[in-house]
């Protein structure tokens, strides 16, 4: 063990249970994003699933027309933050998945201002995903996401991708933005899987 | 990726809150311009805090990092404020493939940088006259006060030869102040940047409401969003 002399630290760590290693608790909602902040009128915006015979899109107004949940979940982003509580509402992704016939293993989730970022059709299924357009009771905003963004939260918050656009259904697990850029392919927080190699 | 040991060889102040620490990692496996490290504290009953710093220095010119203390972090006060030379950190990477420039090439490159957001920024100004590339650059840094530029003297001496510094100071300047004194908005973007037909590379790097504002400048520039990577510190103290 190499320990750093005088170095005492803050413990502020949490409930154990809820704050997965090497992250720290915070009250903020930090933004990290590649680019500019996108900002596409809502008229032109759908939501599509592609990768599957009969494509299926949803406009703005269809999205919102779609049975919505609301949900708690805490979320853990790779540069060590981890928020509890975050109160989201949005669409299940089981519910848009249902719109289509498909026996896909994989997804790359595709977005405004090019972003990409792959993820298991089982970490997306089950309940365990949304495209969530609602945060703290108010619309997304855009330095968040908004208008809508996937929400993955039992893995790293990259993969819960901002101005999130569609879905491309995949045989193949393909490598998305950040995970072309050192970072890991599945983003598990609980095993501390932030790169490659980890 | 593994932990490697990181010992300071050299510290030095640049503000009251900023400070320089030259680690020997013997180890070290190379890092391009740009690129992050994360560094890892490990307190005598075993508790560890781990955060993620900007790489300050060119690659082959050691591992340099510059860090800002947030007064509610904990280890960002360790860095400034306790560690001292042949004190023993852990250290992994480097972390990032996107927010680089190498400089083998010969488009304009734009870097903006709010505060300590211009350390990276720094390592591809120091790149540039390491690998003697003649792609034109302009920093345009935005800080607070004169005394809270950081690296002014040893940046500002590297201009000429297709490098440009660009100054504004945002709360108060000095007598005889030339540079600009406002927050960077889009005139000013539009006085400093490289044409837009120059299809630049532009790397801003600083808070979000800092990155917010010049990418949205540059967008209103002209400049396609494709050419415009930003790196955006906040809570990670």
């Amino acid at each position: 063990m190499i320990v750093s002399r005088g170095f005492r630290g803050r413990r502020r760590d949490g409930p154990p249970d809820r704050v997965p290693p090497g992250q720290y608790l915070t009250d903020d909602f930090p933004v990290l994003s590649a680019g500019p902040t996108p900002h596409t009128p809502l008229q032109e915006w759908t939501f599509t699933i592609h990768g599957v015979d009969e494509p299926k899109g949803w406009t703005w107004e269809e999205l919102q027309a779609l049975p919505s949940e609301t949900v708690t979940v805490d979320i853990h982003c790779v540069t060590r933050w981890s928020k509890l509580d975050t109160v989201w509402e949005g669409v299940s992704v089981d519910t848009l998945l249902e719109a289509v016939e498909h026996d896909a293993p994989y997804a790359l989730a595709f977005c405004d201002g090019g972003y990409t970022t792959n993820v298991p059709v089982e970490d997306l299924t089950g309940g365990k995903a949304w495209v969530a357009y609602n945060y703290g009771g108010e619309p997304l905003d855009p330095e968040h996401g908004g208008p809508a963004r996937l929400l993955v939260p039992h893995l790293y918050f990259w993969k819960s991708a901002k101005w999130v656009r569609g879905l491309t259904l995949r045989d193949e697990d393909e490598p998305g933005f950040w995970e072309t850029n050192g970072y890991h392919l599945r983003g598990d927080p609980w095993l501390e899987q932030r790169y490659w190699g980890d | 990726m593994t932990w490697l040991a990181a010992d300071v060889a050299a510290s030095r102040e640049e503000t009251p809150r900023v400070r320089t620490l030259e680690l020997d990692v013997p180890d070290w496996p190379g890092h391009r311009a740009g690129q992050h490290l994360d560094v890892r504290l490990t307190a005598e009953d075993g508790y560890q805090a781990e955060r993620s710093y900007s790489i300050a220095s060119a690659p082959g010119d050691g591992v340099t990092l510059t860090v800002e203390r947030l007064d509610d972090g904990e280890v960002s006060p360790y860095l400034v404020d306790e560690a001292r030379e042949g004190d023993r950190v852990e250290v992994r990477g480097p972390i990032g493939g996107y927010f680089v420039w190498d400089g083998d090439e010969p488009e304009p490159v734009l870097l903006v940088g709010g505060g300590s957001g211009v350390v990276p920024l720094a390592a591809m100004a120091r790149q540039r006259a390491r690998v003697g590339s003649t792609a034109p650059m302009k920093l345009l840094r935005s800080s607070r006060t004169i005394e809270e530029v950081i690296y002014r003297e040893e940046l500002d001496a590297l201009a000429g030869g297709g490098f440009e510094v660009v100054h504004t100071l945002t709360r108060s300047q000095p007598p005889g102040w030339t540079g600009y004194s406002r927050r960077i908005d889009r005139e000013l973007l539009a006085e400093v940047a490289w044409p837009a037909s120059e299809s630049p590379r532009v790397y801003v790097c600083g808070s979000t409401r800092f990155v917010d504002a010049a990418a949205d400048g540059l967008l209103q520039a002209g400049y396609d969003a494709r050419w415009i990577r930003t790196e955006r510190f906040g809570a990670t103290g």
